[in-house]
């Protein structure tokens, strides 16, 4: 993954977008708060699963 | 005895012909006819498509599988469809010629009471000049769309890697082939896994890796895009998919309609009627889909297509095709049991249902080209969809015509997708998705037309274990596997 300094350019395509921070992007792969992510995105799915058959 | 025949055995035909034997057991029939031998869990083509799985770990073979369960299966590709019999019966049958077990060719007459048409998608690669001819994908791209089109896939790309590392600048283009394309998330999904893999491969900096679509925005994926909870806002899926290109490097072009494919070279046409061109080393272009190009005849022979299908080859079903401009659309529109209006024993269930519309606002250049995603459908609802309608000529065979029908809208269910954005087991990011419902209903929920509540989106690692989970989970539900009934569509 790059870094914003070297994606983003001035008045570019992509200058508006949100991008995220070294901050975001380590908790993306953080083991520990990606279990407790991994638990509560499945409840979540389950529920949209069973309101839907 | 009831004879239930289901074509197609792809994730909507094997969920429905599995479970209407389940419930019908063995006082009727089940018959699947579907050409290829291998059923196939086409979310991980992208993994194929990037060599981190096998064509083997995607695919198995059908026959010990419908053995088991007591389907009969007939390996071959349905043709044409005779609900009013012929001169000799007023029995309805199919005509199906084989693609396999040692009667390649051979055609074949099968009567049916009641019928599944899960045929699926026509990969229709000659749509686009140089893309492909009808549905063989030409020489100047590649394709994710079948296992066999993956690995073809991941040797390109792997030749890319090698020229990248001997120091040659490589250009790669991923998106949509037409402008009347679906299936953006599977391309979102390989375009972020060849950036995880090129990065894997110490070749980034050397590879330029561009996006191209339909989409007249980002994040649109075919349903209009959708809205999803953050820091108190309602986020489009606008401005997450931007920042995951812009956070990749990735730029893109959008509202596009590829209208030429050449040698390393692409054509395409813009919303603002625009032309332009992009180089390219290597590209994947989704096609656009169409009916298989089922036929249907009437008693004395005589062409009828037109009443059971679609233009589009699509089957009809009780969807309203006449709603007219897209100010007028509602959720209503869309189909509940996926029965064709003239024949109340035919049915229609996953990719090869008509939609009565797109999904997403219909858009066209100022030249009158059509430039808009038409509406995916996704593993789930597919899978909902099956079910349902095995439910309901469940229903029909045990209790007669006047049994009730089971629904399943697409406005009134959801979807769970999980778009890969590089595998690894402690590297790999997924964006796990939940869209309710699929369809969006303005009057239910104004503005944003989906509930924000049962609508939600992230980034991480842990959306990769759920999808990786999810390819051993359905692999084993399709096998039949003790307990199969308990995974959900």
């Amino acid at each position: 993954m790059q870094r914003i300094e070297e994606t983003v350019k001035p008045y570019d395509q992509n200058f508006t977008t949100m991008v995220p921070t070294g901050f975001v992007k380590f908790f993306r792969t953080c083991l520990i708060w990606q279990a407790i992510r991994f638990v509560l995105i499945n409840i979540k799915m389950i529920i949209v699963v069973q309101k839907s058959h | 005895m009831a004879r239930l025949i289901v074509m197609g055995g792809g994730v909507s035909g094997h969920t429905a012909a599995t479970f209407a034997k389940k419930w019908l057991g063995n006082d009727h029939e089940v018959v699947v006819v579907t050409p290829n031998s291998q059923w196939n869990w086409i979310p991980s083509n992208i993994w194929v498509g990037v060599g981190q799985m096998t064509k083997e770990e995607v695919t198995f073979p059908l026959a010990p599988v419908y053995e088991k369960a007591g389907i009969d299966f007939r390996q071959a590709k349905a043709v044409s469809i005779h609900p009013h019999g012929n001169k000799e019966s007023d029995k309805e049958y199919i005509t199906i010629e084989y693609t396999g077990q040692g009667k390649e060719g051979q055609t074949e007459e099968l009567t049916y009471d009641y019928l599944i048409n899960a045929t699926g998608p026509k990969l229709n690669f000659g749509a686009t000049p140089g893309l492909g001819e009808g549905t063989q994908i030409g020489e100047h791209t590649v394709s994710v769309c079948t296992a066999d089109h993956a690995v073809h896939a991941n040797l390109e790309l792997r030749q890319i890697f090698e020229k990248a590392k001997a120091g040659e600048r490589q250009k790669i283009l991923i998106g949509t082939g037409h402008g009347m394309c679906t299936c953006q998330g599977a391309a979102f999904e390989y375009i972020f896994n060849i950036e995880h893999e090129a990065n894997n491969a110490g070749v980034r900096d050397m590879v330029d890796i561009k996006w191209i679509s339909n989409e007249s925005f980002l994040g649109d994926f075919g349903i209009g895009g959708l809205h999803m909870k953050r820091g108190g806002y309602a986020a489009s899926s606008r401005l997450f998919a931007e920042s995951l290109y812009s956070e990749r490097g990735i730029p893109w072009i959008i509202g596009a309609h590829v209208s030429k494919v050449d040698a390393g070279k692409v054509e395409y046409e813009l919303l603002d009627g625009s032309t332009g061109e992009e180089e390219f080393d290597f590209a994947m272009l989704i096609p656009p889909f169409a009916g298989v190009g089922l036929k249907a005849f009437d008693k004395k022979g005589e062409d009828m297509t037109d009443v059971i299908f679609a233009p589009n080859g699509f089957m009809k079903v009780d969807a309203k095709y006449d709603a007219g401009a897209y100010e007028n659309w509602k959720a209503s529109d869309w189909p509940r049991t996926y029965q064709n209006p003239t024949f109340s024993n035919m049915f229609a269930c996953g990719i090869a249902f008509a939609p009565p519309h797109l999904i997403s606002k219909p858009m066209s250049s100022p030249n009158g080209t059509p430039i808009n995603p038409t509406p995916p459908r996704t593993g789930m609802p597919s899978g909902i969809i099956g079910k349902a309608v095995a439910h309901s000529i469940c229903s029909l065979i045990k209790e007669g015509e006047n049994a009730h029908l089971h629904e399943a809208s697409m406005a009134e269910m959801g979807a769970a997708c999980v778009a890969s954005a590089g595998k690894g087991l402690t590297t790999g990011t997924a964006a796990a998705l939940t869209v309710y419902p699929v369809v969006p209903d303005f009057e239910k929920y104004p503005g944003l037309g989906r509930d924000l509540d049962y609508t939600f989106g992230e980034i991480g690692l842990a959306g990769h274990w759920i999808k990786h989970i999810l390819h051993h989970l359905f692999i084993y539900k399709a096998k039949l596997k003790p307990g199969w009934t308990l995974i959900p569509e």
